[in-house]
């Protein structure tokens, strides 16, 4: 299955070279394929399922802790201002 | 010329009443210092597992049941993926194809467009779904108001991850008017149930709307637009109005309707086209595999159902034909549930809905509109307006007095008890201490005497006024009168 590896590498916002655009439309086209396979499978009796293990229902409790770790988290803005992540404005055209 | 009739369906949403975030344990508390709610969950660090918030399912199911909505056996959480830098995951964590609530709908009560102007017309709008999902972080633009002309942005992760409801209606609605009626009864059912706090200026409630015009007659919707940036329930009216002005606009002048985000400009009061990128909009959802489904039962959902209040319709009606109170005095008590509260607690201590309602519209709401206070903000309690109500009864003090006591008592926060006997508003019902002031009034108006005597009967009020400012109207009139009529005769 042909895949369109320019509007994939744009939607991850990846500026990927030639080759690289060559190497990982074969391999992501590969797994598309594999997939189609798979699809050939009758699965009209079987429910969807988005996981392996049959659990349901798993909560937690309204309960608000304290934030430990803003500093670390404060140490991955690539540039901060006023205890905020400054980014490049936004542009929408 | 109406010949276009207007179709309006509108996505609302609601910040869920949480203590803490949707997949985390961060407080959702509005106003923090930036960034200091935030934690690896919801600012998207490696290998992080996101946890449901139960409470946030259970908010969402009560507005399901108050919304008369079908609780879905299994809902499932999916990812959207897009870039945005509030999204620090770069995907927003949502329910797509299995929501956690579909159906529904809401009556409101709209005016009637016939003669009769003041009669009101009862419509349903249905709800298409209503399902749940995380707040993005917040921007805020340096060196412009919109996003357009900024310089930089700031990005406030705080919000991020806050629990939201959102609610999709059908395209039912017909006009502005019914937009913004739809939007205050929905706030106002919102917060009484007690799952937000519905304040569209401060953000916890926001409404996008979609939008057409077609003729009149005409089943297929026209292109619509989508209506954005409407933070007042006055706004939501205005800005839709702009837009169905632009579209019978274009449609006369033989324009072409574009399908667009737009929004709508507080300022100039039109509506402009926010010219994003249509291609960005490719989601990719997919089941979001940190997280199981949903799948409430019966004595879950029973046990929610159980601790929805009354609804404010069904309030409204109880006080009407129950307590016999006029329509306009329980729409006021129903304004909000802490006003019911307040006096329906006020109705347990004590089965006098007239007087406590009477008390309380014209007395306590008008002090609190005055200081802009909430009536949870006071320490008067039910118990202390009972009190009140109790000696005015008693003829302990008078109609006067007790709304200077009650004054004094919002005030201070005292009881009504110890400001009564601190002031000496008792009134005197103490024969002989009355007696002396009548004498003394008798003797200091001989002309008004004289008058009565002479046959003059009404000049009586003239001397029981008298008496009652001598004894700063804590004399009770009726004996007052009986006194200076055994007096003079
Ligand atoms: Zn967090």
């Amino acid at each position: 299955m042909k895949i369109n590896i320019d509007q994939v590498a744009n939607l991850a916002r990846l500026n990927l070279t030639e080759e690289e655009k060559k190497l990982y439309g074969e391999q992501l086209s590969n797994i598309l394929d594999h997939a189609e396979e798979l699809q050939k499978l009758n699965t009209d009796k079987v429910a969807p399922t988005s996981h392996a293990i049959p659990m349901k229902n798993v909560f937690r409790e309204d309960k608000a802790i304290p934030c430990k770790n803003t500093k670390d988290i404060m140490a991955n803005a690539p540039e901060e201002q006023d205890h905020m992540f400054k980014v490049p404005r936004i542009i929408e055209e | 010329m109406s010949k276009y009739e207007t179709v309006i369906g509108l996505e609302i949403h609601a910040q869920l009443a949480t203590e803490s975030k949707m997949f985390c344990s961060c407080s959702t508390k509005f106003g923090a210092e930036p960034n200091t709610n935030v934690c690896e969950i919801c600012t998207g660090q490696p290998g992080v597992l996101p946890k449901i918030n139960k409470k946030a399912i259970e908010l969402a199911i009560k507005t399901g049941l108050a919304l008369n909505c079908k609780i879905e056996p299994m809902s499932v959480f999916a990812r959207k993926n897009y870039f945005y830098p509030d999204l620090p995951k770069a995907y927003q964590i949502s329910q797509y194809e299995l929501p956690i609530i579909t159906g529904g709908h809401l009556e409101i009560e709209i005016p009637n467009e016939g003669e009769n102007s003041n009669s009101r017309l009862r419509k349903k709008i249905n709800i298409t779904r209503i399902h749940l999902e995380e707040d993005a972080g917040k921007l805020v633009h340096k060196g412009a108001e919109r996003i357009m002309g900024s310089e930089e942005s700031l990005v406030d992760y705080n919000r991020g991850g806050t629990p939201l409801m959102e609610i999709v209606t059908e395209p039912d609605i017909r006009s502005p008017l019914e937009a913004k009626i739809f939007m205050e009864d929905l706030a106002h059912l919102l917060q009484y149930i007690g799952v937000c706090d519905a304040k569209m200026e401060e953000g916890s409630l926001r409404c996008d709307a979609n939008i057409s015009i077609r003729p009149v007659g005409q089943k297929e919707l026209g292109t619509k637009t989508e209506l954005k940036n409407m933070n007042s329930f006055r706004f939501v009216q205005m800005g839709l109005e702009a837009e169905v002005a632009r579209h019978t606009e274009m449609k006369a002048s033989g324009e072409k309707i574009i399908q667009e985000t737009r929004y709508f400009d507080t300022k100039t009061h039109d509506t402009k086209s926010m010219r994003s990128k249509e291609e960005a909009h490719d989601y990719r959802y997919f089941p979001e595999p940190d997280l199981v489904t949903i799948e409430p039962d019966h004595k879950w959902i029973e046990e929610i159902r159980a601790t929805l209040t009354e609804l404010p319709e069904k309030k409204r009606e109880r006080y009407i034909n129950e307590y016999g109170l006029p329509n306009p005095i329980a729409e006021v008590l129903i304004a909000t549930k802490s006003i019911s509260d307040y006096f329906e607690e006020c109705l347990k201590i004590e089965n006098k809905p007239k007087e406590i309602a009477n008390w309380m519209l014209v007395n306590v709401m008008a002090y609190l509109k005055n200081k802009n206070l909430d009536i949870k903000d006071i320490v008067f309690s039910p118990r202390e307006l009972i009190e009140l109500i109790k000696l005015i009864e008693k003829g302990t003090i008078s109609g006067t007095a007790a709304k200077e006591v009650l004054i004094k008592a919002l005030e201070t926060g005292k009881n009504i008890k110890d400001i009564v006997s601190e002031s000496g508003a008792t009134q005197i019902s103490d024969e002989g201490a009355l007696q002396q002031i009548v004498k003394e009034v008798i003797k200091n108006n001989p002309k008004q005497v004289l008058q009565f005597k002479s046959g003059k009967d009404p000049v009586i009020m003239y001397l029981v006024g008298q008496v009652m400012k001598e004894s700063k109207g804590r004399a009770k009139p009726d004996l007052v009168q009986a006194l200076l009529r055994k007096e003079l005769s």
